[in-house]
């Protein structure tokens, strides 16, 4: 890799980067992730896993029916995943829609819970600029701590890679002091390739997280996915000197596909991103699945869903 | 020309209308009453008894949420498809139990006819355990009757074919879901079964079947807190004892075993119908 160049000036200049970006063996990827994902996780290093994975759930509610309610049932989940048990760690952050942001900044306030908000006309992007710039401004204005973005991937399929660099960059500028994720919706990119080069695209353009879906399209999170996502970061940091966090986002339901992603994390990048600064579990279904288990283990009994909270 | 190998069936768990093997990768020889190999059947483990249990929760608003008469349509299907592998089950009794093919040919007319019975009993039931309350003031008191929930159930040893319906049908014609640990000692008869439930328009997860031991598998479904009832008649003493005391810790439903040897070809009567039905009384005014 010769150009790091980080800033790029013409299409023709961040395709001749991207496109020099090594393939990504799909064969080697595709096994590796299901190899990884065999690890027998017992005990006390799984017990340790589930509170690990409990604190980096970003508690998410990104539906039409949202109402302010049910975000502060959520937020009220969030800071006390099991209100009968104190010994269980809070999650990251609530993800919501801009137009309940306030509501949950209030509700979560001094907790140390983040507010995440989707911004840039989600789930599809499908908008202008302008209009993407001041969604992003309004959810900053209401308190969100964190911006989920998601790129215009009608462009990136294009090969316009200038038009989502810039995008990513006004976007980031709109933040302010906010983090910014970028979403790729590695369902629609349809290569592992693709995901490579949207991966280091979010990060040249100054994201802080690269995150792989919406939640809306299927498949969502694999676990190859995600491997070649935690690939991008390490190699990034090692190119460019800067941390980028990952998160998978969508399809993570039970414990199991929670702990192989941690798995996924410790054989990739090493525990530097076992930290919920750095990775991050979008995710509702997935944190009663995690309590589950945990009450099994404290109690020997399996539990059921009727003992905890639904989102 | 060479002489043709037959094709032996594999014989695996059921759980949510599918095949899996045991999750632990188990299996155990079953014999015949002789002591001949018959085959060798999947031996669930706890996780098996936990994957089932999912699968009887998922499908408990469906099938609690149908309509009594359409519950009885359905299992007068099983019924139907029953009748159809009269043969299969003959055989299958004759090996594990040893009994004559004209007496296990008699079990199988009963096990159609037992099922046939329960099937009609889906919209009466409500009628003989429902009723409308005389109340001193203007208001209709009613009480209905509504399933337990997912219920456990520990199959009889003896009895393949005719004890394990008498034991699943009365539990889900009233609308309850169930996981089944069918008899140790003769397993396939219930899985034979279970490719009749697949077959006849039982929704998947309605009924689960575990092969295996008892002894190791009723302890988890006791304890389980997403059950709500369990059935031991197939349970020695001191296992019924021990699962009895897992069971209070979130107030499941027990059925105890009978102290003698049951007659399965005895009239059933509504008991084990009844030991898995909750009441729901309502209060609602007269009006002028």
């Amino acid at each position: 890799m010769s150009t790091l160049t980080t800033s790029f000036s013409s299409n023709a200049s961040l395709r001749g980067f991207l496109h020099g970006l090594p393939g990504v063996d799909k064969v080697g990827a595709d096994a590796r992730a299901a190899m990884l994902g065999t690890r027998s996780i017992k005990t006390t290093a799984k017990r340790q896993a589930i509170d690990l994975a409990i604190s980096m759930v970003d508690l998410t509610t990104l539906e039409g029916a949202d109402t302010p309610g049910k975000v502060r049932a959520m937020c009220a989940k969030a800071m006390h995943p099991d209100p009968t048990n104190p010994d269980v760690p809070r999650v990251a952050a609530v993800c919501v829609y801009p137009d309940l942001v306030a509501e949950a900044v209030q509700a979560v306030k001094g907790s140390g819970v983040k507010v995440a908000s989707v911004a840039t006309a989600f789930p599809s992007g499908r908008s202008s600029l302008e209009v993407k710039v001041t969604d992003t401004a309004l959810a900053v204005a209401a308190g969100a701590d964190e911006v989920d973005m998601v790129i215009d991937r009608g462009a990136f399929l294009a090969g316009d890679y200038l038009k989502v660099f810039e995008e990513i960059v006004a976007i980031k500028a709109a933040c302010g002091d906010a983090h910014l994720k970028v979403i790729l919706e590695t369902g629609e990119l349809a290569t592992y390739d693709n995901v490579r080069r949207a991966s280091w695209l979010a990060m040249l353009a100054g994201g802080d997280f690269i995150k792989t879906s919406t939640g809306k399209v299927q498949p969502a999170a694999t676990l190859p996915v995600t491997l070649i996502m935690l690939e991008a970061v390490r190699d990034f940091l090692a190119t460019h000197g800067r941390k980028v966090g990952v998160k998978p986002a969508g399809g993570i339901r039970t414990t199991k596909d929670a702990i192989k992603m941690l798995v996924l994390v410790n054989e990739t990048t090493g525990d530097g991103w076992l930290d919920p600064d750095w990775f991050r579990l979008g995710a509702s279904s997935v944190l009663n699945d995690l309590l589950m288990q945990r009450q099994k283990q404290d109690t020997g009994r399996y539990s059921g869903p009727d003992y905890f909270t639904l989102d | 020309m060479s002489e043709r190998l037959s094709v032996r069936k594999t014989y695996k768990l059921f759980i949510g209308g599918a095949f899996p093997r045991s999750e632990s990768g188990r299996s155990y020889v079953v014999t015949s009453a002789k002591g001949e190999f018959l085959a060798n059947a999947s031996k669930a483990s706890r996780k098996d008894a936990r994957d089932a249990v999912s699968a009887a929760r998922k499908a408990f608003p469906g099938w609690s949420g149908a309509t009594a008469y359409n519950r009885g349509q359905v299992i007068y299907r099983v019924a139907e498809m029953l009748e159809s592998r009269r043969a299969q089950f003959t055989a299958e009794i004759v090996a594990a139990d040893g009994v004559s093919g004209k007496k296990a040919g008699e079990l199988v007319d009963a096990a159609v006819d037992r099922l046939v019975w329960y099937a009609g009993w889906s919209d009466k039931i409500g009628a003989i355990r429902g009723s409308a309350n005389p109340v001193a003031g203007p208001y209709f008191n009613l009480s209905s009757t509504e399933p337990t929930g997912v219920v456990a159930v520990v199959a009889p040893p003896s009895g393949p074919l005719l004890g394990l319906i008498s034991v699943i049908a009365p539990v889900i014609v009233t609308g309850n879901t169930c996981v089944v640990v069918a008899s140790e000692r003769a397993p396939l008869p219930s899985i034979t079964l279970a490719e009749v439930l697949a077959t006849s328009d039982l929704p998947g997860g309605v009924v689960n079947v575990l092969t295996g031991n008892a002894e190791e598998i009723a302890p988890w479904l006791a304890g389980h807190m997403d059950v709500n009832g369990i059935d031991l008649t197939g349970a020695t003493p001191e296992l019924a004892q021990s699962c009895e005391e897992l069971a209070a810790e979130n107030l499941k439903r027990v059925l105890r075993p009978e102290a003698g040897p049951i007659d399965w070809l005895a009239d059933p009567g509504t008991e084990r119908m009844t030991a898995f039905l909750e009441t729901k009384t309502v209060w609602h005014p007269i009006g002028v």
